[in-house]
């Protein structure tokens, strides 16, 4: 949180990228501005809108008017603000929190185009961890300059993308656009659907998001659409600096369908802040909703320094006859992870599905999971996760079946493993099974081990070194949920977890 | 109303009295554990091992206790005889939580056991009773600790010295009696030397038809490669109120096996902590519940594997039915350097009724890699096919259901080494399907 500003630098004139005209020159621009990032940090001036750190009434209604919002969701804002006010930050997780200072945070940040004042310096030294991490990552040399720090035209052009894709989508009716765009736009839809699933007094995070969430984005799939392409967030949040307070609303009406991917699928280096957001997802009759996400924020340095921390609340609300909901997540990325993506399925014959890979390394904190809560008939949940813990992280599984009393017919199967590598780190698991309901059928089972020696001896034999042996083992192991993956993102998540688990072994 | 305050006050205006009616030992940590209980106050359900039993609620009737010590007119020997057919015990009784010291079974134990009254040992052997009492039951952090160790008067000691086994099963029954609602607080104290053998069954019976509130605590003390098998059958009523916290420390090579089987009862709730602090030690334990009506069980366990090569399994079973609420909460904590644990935990649970409720959490916490650690944990109903199965051949539908929980609840029981107990268990819980009170033949009550 403390360089906060910092951030913006991601934003910068699309004069500049095109300025870089070879590959190699491009080459050595990552190099630089690599290095320049683990040396320095990002110390670059942007002109930036910043409004004064702090957190008050006054703050909250001075984002509401610079988003020239109407008058209903200042007083949400409010009411959540007041809420906030009186509530303690929750410690029930088994994570060690750094003290939050709430006060020293700026809630609004407006990035304009900036102009870069420093131009390349050194060319000569490269920082060999990052650049082997992009090779891995495969990331395109444009996406590579995206990355460091300098996202202007790569971000521009996710933009004009999205633009292009907002008018095949229209033609079918489809709105995909930031929410601030949409509390403009479709205010009533906006209005109707707005902390549905997730109240502001559901949490103090969630509360505090409501209070001061800046942008993120809004989808309405109307009644009986399938959405033809994948929806991503991919490049928009690094583009409007919106990653600290986004918030996400999906809205699928009935027989509706989408698949929608959230988050930055490369190591985005940000200095320690938090991030708070909400999703929101409604599912109507016979509609689908896919939620992937793939985390990788920055995790912190080897000694556990600085990284995100990443605490949001996600929900979905199976409202629905036969809706269908199914949350993935790759979580490698993040200080601390505090997550748990829910589904309240209240409409008979609904499904929700939740596939989880969550990695830790070095001094990385995950307490993830899921809620489930079976309220309608016949109603059917699964839920799949797999933990990977190295060096000296915390990885929890944390989740909760509820059947409710009239749930008749309801089935859950929970299955939790956790995979330990290295003698320091820790795996834990905590399910919580509530069954209100005689018809109900719940298992759950969960096992924690090593890599075995014999694979290894096995993999070894046959001339793969032990890191690779390990990448392959533990890329079998998450295969479960990678598959639930849309392809670009699961090769990108499984070279993700190569290079997370990167030095473990030995 | 605050349900602290009642037990506050009754012991600052009896301090002397209690203090009178006990021993040395366990006064010396009455002002510690009364300083415990007023900062702690009972805890509320939002402390996470107390989620699912209302503790303040239990406590707010106003119970009689009896201080003065005064002695009970009723001849246990007589009036209950709690047989086990085939399995000849060593048997005493517990009257409320006095020892029963005038009916003493014949048949001597080996030389050096010792099963007195804990304030009798606390006078015959200070140094064993001070080196051990409240050791374990930290009064600090568990506010029923405090509560139980501020107001307990006597209890129950084993001693077993060094090397010796002792061949007969040491029964105690521990019987609740009194005419007006009573609060029972009881101490049980378990030492076994090294390369000691025992076997303990505690069966817990109310004779009489009134609100008992019943805190026990229970220390186990396992020394290095010593064997403690120890059962605890509850047989009470609903009106039953019993709240048990028993801590075991394991010693290096110790193989202790705990089963707990609530039969009949109101409200209960078993808080099991096992500490295993040498290496090679094993512990085994076994639940079975049987709930109906409104009953309350709630079991609470912790593992807390401290060193390396240690084993534990876990299995506990429910029935739940009518408007019963079961919980079951496991924890298996593998702290950093205990490597090669190995650790099994399986709660299987069958709710008969749309309105019996259940509640489940097998936890995993763990901080060493050469580790293997499963949990799992089932809440269902009885198998439709196996039913439709059982009709095809002309077995009553409530015949075929009672076989399939008999069979269900069948696991725990064979997990029972004494044949003889096994046996009596497996009839005692046939009764108990076929709705009939559990009570031991020979009883005044069944009588």
């Amino acid at each position: 949180m403390r360089e906060n500003s910092n951030k913006d630098e991601k934003t910068r004139s699309g004069a500049e990228a095109g300025r870089i005209g070879t590959e190699e020159e491009k080459n050595r621009f990552v190099r630089e501005m690599a290095q320049k990032k683990y040396e320095y940090g990002f110390t670059t001036d942007v002109q930036t809108e910043i409004i004064e750190r702090g957190l008050n009434e006054d703050v909250v209604r001075l984002i509401s008017a610079k988003k020239e919002e109407p008058e209903w969701l200042l007083e949400f804002r409010l009411k959540a603000f007041r809420y906030w006010l009186t509530q303690k930050q929750p410690s029930w997780g088994h994570l060690t929190l750094p003290e939050i200072d709430y006060q020293a945070i700026s809630y609004y940040a407006d990035p304009t185009k900036g102009m870069k004042k420093d131009g390349p310096k050194s060319l000569d030294e490269i920082d060999p961890e990052l650049m082997k991490t992009f090779d891995k990552l495969g990331i395109p040399l444009e996406e590579r300059l995206a990355l460091s720090g300098t996202a202007v035209d790569a971000v521009m052009d996710s933009v004009s993308v999205k633009t292009t894709f907002k008018e095949k989508l229209s033609e079918r009716g489809i709105i995909f656009c930031s929410i601030s765009e949409a509390v403009r736009e479709y205010p009533d839809l906006v209005r109707q659907y707005l902390g549905s699933v997730v109240p502001y007094r559901d949490n103090y995070f969630a509360a505090l998001n409501s209070a001061v969430f800046s942008d993120g984005s809004f989808v309405y799939i109307p009644k009986g659409v399938r959405c033809p392409m994948e929806l991503s967030t991919y490049f928009r949040i690094n583009a409007r600096n919106t990653g600290q307070f986004e918030r996400t609303l999906i809205v699928c009406d009935d027989g509706g369908y989408v698949s929608y991917l959230e988050g930055c699928t490369a190591p985005m280096r940000d200095e320690n802040q938090l991030h708070a957001a909400i999703v929101e997802i409604v599912v109507n009759e016979n509609a689908e909703v896919k939620y992937s996400t793939v985390q990788n924020w920055y995790p912190g340095d080897a000694e556990g320094r600085g990284g995100v921390l990443n605490l949001v609340t996600k929900r979905g609300h199976l409202r629905g006859a036969n809706s269908k909901l199914s949350w993935t997540q790759v979580e490698t990325g993040s200080a601390i992870t505090w997550k748990y993506p829910s589904c309240i399925l209240t409409g008979d014959n609904s499904q929700a599905e939740f596939y989880s890979v969550a990695v830790t390394n070095n001094f990385q904190q995950a307490d993830t999971g899921t809620k489930m809560i079976h309220i309608g008939r016949n109603t059917k949940s699964t839920i799949i996760s797999k933990g990977i813990s190295a060096g000296r992280s915390q990885n929890s599984y944390r989740g909760l079946v509820r059947v409710a009393p009239k749930a008749d017919g309801a089935r859950n199967y929970s299955s939790c493993d956790s995979l330990l590598l290295g003698s320091d780190c820790g795996a834990h698991t905590f399910p919580y099974m509530d069954v209100h309901n005689d018809t109900a059928i719940v298992e759950h089972e969960a096992t924690t081990s090593k890599i075995s020696e014999e694979q290894l001896f096995y993999c070894n034999q046959r001339g793969i070194p032990t890191e690779e042996a390990v990448g392959l083992i533990v890329n079998g192991y998450a295969k479960d949920v990678i598959n639930k993956l849309p392809m670009e993102f699961a090769v990108e998540a499984q070279k993700l977890l190569n290079v997370s688990l990167e030095g473990t072994v030995g | 109303m605050n349900s602290e305050q009642q037990y506050l006050d009754l012991f600052t205006a009896n301090r002397e009295l209690i203090d009178r009616n006990s021993a040395v030992a366990m006064n010396a940590l009455r002002e510690q554990a009364f300083a415990d209980f007023a900062r702690l106050g009972f805890p509320t359900r939002k402390v996470e091992r107390y989620k699912y039993t209302d503790v303040a609620e239990a406590f707010a009737p106003d119970y009689g206790v009896n201080l003065k010590r005064v002695e009970f007119a009723v001849n246990p020997y007589e009036a209950f005889r709690c047989d086990v057919p085939n399995l000849s015990t060593s048997l005493y009784f517990m009257l409320n939580d006095a020892f029963w010291e005038k009916a003493l079974p014949s048949a001597a134990l080996p030389p050096g056991v010792v099963v007195c009254s804990l304030r009798r040992a606390a006078q015959e052997f200070p140094e064993k009773v001070e080196a051990c009492y409240g050791r374990l039951a930290r009064t600090g952090k568990d506010a029923l600790n405090a509560l139980n160790t501020m107001l307990a008067q006597d209890g129950l000691f084993v001693y077993v010295p060094r090397g010796v086994a002792v061949e007969r099963t040491i029964q105690v029954v521990n019987l609740l009696r009194s005419d007006v609602g009573l609060m029972v607080n009881r101490r049980v104290l378990v030492v076994l030397e090294e390369g000691a053998q025992a076997r303990l069954l505690f069966c817990d019976h109310a004779m009489d038809d009134r609100d008992f509130l019943t805190t026990q605590i229970v220390e186990v003390f396992a020394g290095e490669n010593s064997h403690l098998e120890l059962y605890e059958l509850e047989e009470t009523h609903v009106k039953n109120r019993r709240f048990s916290n028993m801590y075991v420390d394991q010693q290096r090579d110790s193989v202790v096996s705990l089963y707990n089987f609530t039969l009949h009862n109101g409200l209960t709730r078993n808080r099991t902590d096992v500490t295993l602090s040498g290496e090679g030690a094993e512990t085994n334990l076994y639940g079975g519940v049987i709930a109906d009506k409104e009953q309350h069980v709630d079991n609470n366990t912790l593992i807390d594997h401290r060193v390396g090569r240690c084993t534990s399994r876990q299995l506990y079973k429910y029935v739940m039915d009518d408007r019963s609420t079961g919980a079951f909460a496991g924890r298996v904590l593998v702290r950093h350097g205990a490597q090669q644990t190995v650790s099994e935990e399986r709660n299987a649970n069958l709710c008969a009724t749309p309105e019996a409720r259940m509640y489940s959490q097998p936890m995993l916490e763990i901080y060493a890699d050469d580790v293997k650690c499963s949990h799992g944990s089932t809440v269902g109903q009885m198998d439709e096919q196996a039913l439709f199965y059982m009709r095809q051949r002309g077995i009553s539908l409530d015949e075929a259901r009672m076989l399939l929980k008999f069979a269900f609840a069948g696991e725990v029981i064979d997990a029972i080494s004494l044949e003889a107990l096994r046996d009596r268990l497996r009839h005692l819980v046939e009764k108990r399907f076929r709705g009939e009170l559990s009570r031991c033949s020979g009883c005044r009550m069944c009588k």
